[in-house]
């Protein structure tokens, strides 16, 4: 199975996706902004300041749920030395970066109307400002250290240390007395979200989700382009 | 009624500035790996060009050449 993940056997399918994958995130994210802007309520106590939440939190998600995908696959690089999954793993680092900038920032600027400041040194945003120090000490491993034999080594061990930050920002709000709310949405329990603004969460959520699986196929394309060509001399 | 929308009871600074950081963000990004993704393939298409005919033959024949050589300038050449 796991030979279906090699760059040879992939790359007809993650070069051909992307354009596809534009034309459904731009449809998604125009009903998801229009539910999240337009359509959507204000909030009883928040007011319209509510709708920061349809991009603060998907960006927030998608960029744990990134960490915690390269993380599991830098575990198996070092343990099983499945190489394939070298590639996937760097590719996908960009597109978690940004949307941890995107959480932090949008946080911020939530932070203000809400908290009455842009920023605290609260257990949930210092936890999500270490993943991004992970998240660039990541990046900055794999430019630093590209084409040595031991990148694959130490960039797996710098998410694979990292991970163990990922339950600690999922549980911070429940460990610590935290400016932050506890979790309103979880998969084993009965929401706390109405289903008004559960729409466009879920939507904004795919949209995003969408923007990310195509940056991370145009960025494995790349990646993988740029080994093809080092190849080409070898022909 | 687009005066409400635009103010949002005075939240409309944070809710607008939120949403456009998000948008230029992922603009920002797109561009920048899109950018990284044509020079690569400028890069290939350049150096493919100046192999020998069996060469080129060899990498034709390889399954992910032949990928990315389709989804190149080089191959409509």
């Amino acid at each position: 199975m796991l030979k279906n993940f090699e760059p040879n056997k992939i790359f007809s399918i993650t070069s051909k996706a992307p354009k596809y994958i534009l034309f459904i995130f731009i449809i998604v994210i125009s009903i998801g902004l229009l539910e999240a802007l337009i359509i959507s309520p204000e909030d009883y106590i928040q007011s319209h300041s509510v709708r920061i939440m349809y991009v603060h939190v998907p960006s927030a998600w998608i960029s744990l749920g990134t960490f915690s995908t390269i993380a599991i696959l830098s575990f198996a690089i070092i343990i099983f030395k499945i190489k394939s999954f070298v590639l996937i793993a760097k590719s996908l680092a960009p597109a978690g970066l940004v949307f941890n900038i995107i959480a932090l920032v949008t946080g911020s600027i939530w932070g203000k109307p809400t908290w009455g400041t842009w920023w605290a040194w609260d257990a949930r945003i210092t936890s999500m400002l270490i993943l991004a120090l992970f998240y660039i000490i990541y990046i900055l491993a794999w430019r630093i250290y590209d084409g040595s034999e031991k990148v694959d080594k130490l960039t797996s061990l710098i998410a694979i240390l990292g991970a163990i930050n990922v339950p600690i920002i999922k549980y911070s709000v429940d460990w610590w007395s935290t400016l932050h709310q506890p979790a309103s949405i979880s998969i084993f329990s009965k929401t706390s979200i109405h289903t008004s603004m559960m729409i466009p969460l879920t939507l904004m959520t795919a949209a995003f989700a969408l923007f990310s699986i195509l940056i991370f196929l145009m960025k494995y394309n790349t990646e993988l382009i740029k080994i093809k060509n080092k190849g080409l001399d070898r022909l | 009624m687009i005066n409400e929308i635009i103010s949002m009871n005075g939240y409309g600074i944070y809710v607008w500035s939120a949403f456009a950081f998000t948008l230029i963000s992922f603009t920002a990004l797109y561009t920048v790996i899109k950018v990284q993704l044509i020079k690569e393939k400028i890069k290939f298409d350049a150096k493919y060009l100046t192999l020998s005919s069996d060469k080129k033959k060899a990498a034709r024949a390889q399954e992910t050449y032949k990928g990315i050589l389709a989804s190149n300038s080089v191959s409509k050449i």
